[in-house]
């Protein structure tokens, strides 16, 4: 599974980090996410699910392979 | 539960029916959307939308394929008309029936009117993107916007116009903008960086009428007599919840659809986003629960709020100083703290708090502190 994050539309709130810390960080400065992990395992699916669903500002794209 | 209908095809809809398909949901979902858009972000409509910087092929909130994945019956550009809740019926405006075992209103609220404002050519509402790209599509040099309402969307709308050499005035009711959700202390700085981009700011101000020059409008009159003239006004006074539809559904409509903890408003029926008036109690919310998240520009400072703001006990500066320009308030509910806002702080010095805010800190302890550890 892949993950990609768009920094421009990303709104800072960290709803995402709150759901999957494992794999989402934000940036001490401004808060924009920070991928951690983009290619994470299988088991963690229903978190990422979780986060593309409580981002905000549609930022958080889920690529399942 | 074999078949549900998700009424409202914007953010809570869609979230809701991504939500159901992935609870593993394999019945049939239909989705009825009066828009003829595919579910799109509003919070950009002010911002980038206005500001030119993204044209409205930008607001989709999912591409085509994640929707199609949903396997959704997508009902775009129809209005539900009704929905009898003995026959467990839904009637679309088309004159179809649908049926339904689960019921989901996601149907969101709409901009309380002017009196009188509508028809007028050049007095806008903003919710949709046919209404912002007409307001972009009027903000020019020179040009004289008058916006009622110094609430969130009047006054991005203020700063963005601005910054288009827009002369703004912005008509407010209450004593001072912005007060009534995040405090004096915070609603007065917020105030203090429009007028210093030159937004003309009247508080106390009611408006009583429009004036119009043909069948468009020309000015803007409040109680007082005198007479604000005006290209074009924005009306944001607030929302209504959009739960005309369900006149004579037998449901409890006050301020939005009264529903449970559980967006539960009547056997089979749910209510999510912003028609939902959940009756949640945030003084007894469960620890760790997920922490509400709010933004907002104001000019170039983002503003962020995590938790509850609006009927706080107390507020006080816990970070920062809005001297400087930066800061972190802390708002409480009964002894706890129950929400920040932070004003153009780095977000380092936001994270902690909103652990605090989710952990629900003593507010005694956490207004004592600098800062938490
Ligand atoms: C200009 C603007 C700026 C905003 N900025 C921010 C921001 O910076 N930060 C933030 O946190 N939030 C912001 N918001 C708020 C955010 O957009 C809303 O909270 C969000 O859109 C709520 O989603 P919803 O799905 O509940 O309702 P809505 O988005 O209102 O969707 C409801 C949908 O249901 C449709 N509908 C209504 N009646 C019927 C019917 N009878 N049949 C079929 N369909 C129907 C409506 O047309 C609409 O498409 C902003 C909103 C606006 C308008
Ligand atoms: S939830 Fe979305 S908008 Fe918020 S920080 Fe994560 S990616 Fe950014």
């Amino acid at each position: 599974m892949k993950v990609h994050i768009d920094e421009h539309r990303c709104v800072a709130g960290g709803q995402c980090v709150l759901v999957a810390p494992d794999v989402f960080d934000q940036r001490e400065e401004d808060g924009i996410v920070v991928l951690l992990d983009d290619s994470p395992a299988s088991d963690k699916a229903g978190e990422l699910q979780e986060a593309v669903v409580v981002c905000p500002a549609a930022a958080i794209r889920l690529d399942q392979a | 539960m074999r078949r549900v209908v998700v009424v409202g095809a914007s953010a809570a809809g869609l979230t809701t029916a991504e939500a159901l398909r992935r609870q593993g949901f394999d019945g049939l979902l239909t989705m009825i959307g009066d828009e003829r858009h595919p579910p799109y972000d509003r919070a950009p409509l002010s911002k980038q939308i206005l500001t030119g910087q993204w044209g409205p092929e930008h607001l989709r909130l999912r591409p085509e394929s994640d929707i199609e994945a949903l396997d959704l019956d997508l009902r775009l550009g129809v209005a539900a008309a009704g929905v009898d809740r003995a026959r467990r019926t839904v009637a679309p405006a088309d004159g179809s029936t649908v049926p339904y075992d689960t019921l989901i209103i996601a149907t969101g609220v709409r901009p309380r009117p002017f009196p009188g404002g509508r028809g007028i050519a050049g007095v806008h509402v903003l919710r949709t993107q046919e209404d912002a790209v007409a307001l972009r599509d009027r903000l020019g040099s020179g040009r004289r916007l008058v916006i009622i309402g110094a609430g969130f969307v009047g006054t991005e709308v203020a700063a963005v116009a601005r910054r288009r050499d827009v002369d703004v005035t912005l008509v407010e009711s209450a004593a001072q903008p912005l007060a009534r959700i995040i405090g004096r202390d915070a609603g007065r700085f917020l105030t203090g960086i429009h007028r210093e981009r030159g937004v003309r700011i009247l508080t106390g101000v009611r408006v009583a009428a429009l004036d119009t020059a043909g069948d468009a409008v020309s000015g803007v009159r409040p109680e007082d007599g005198r007479l604000l003239p005006a290209d074009d006004v924005l009306v944001a006074i607030g929302s209504l919840p959009n739960t005309d539809w369900l006149r004579g559904s037998g449901l409890d409509m006050g301020d939005g659809l009264v529903c449970d903890v559980f967006s539960r408003c009547a056997p089979g029926v749910y209510a999510v986003g912003d028609v939902a008036h959940n009756l949640l109690n945030p003084a007894d919310a469960q620890p760790f629960a997920p922490v509400p998240y709010f933004w907002t520009d104001q000019c170039e400072v983002r503003v962020q709020a995590h938790g509850y703001l609006p009927g706080h006990a107390e507020s006080a500066v816990l970070d920062g100083d809005l001297a400087q320009g930066r800061a972190l308030i802390g708002y409480s509910r009964g002894r706890h703290l129950t929400g920040v806002l932070a004003i153009g702080m780095p977000f380092g010095a936001v994270r902690a708090w909103r652990t605090a805010v989710a952990r629900r800190t003593e507010w005694a302890a956490a207004a004592s502190l600098p800062a938490p550890a």
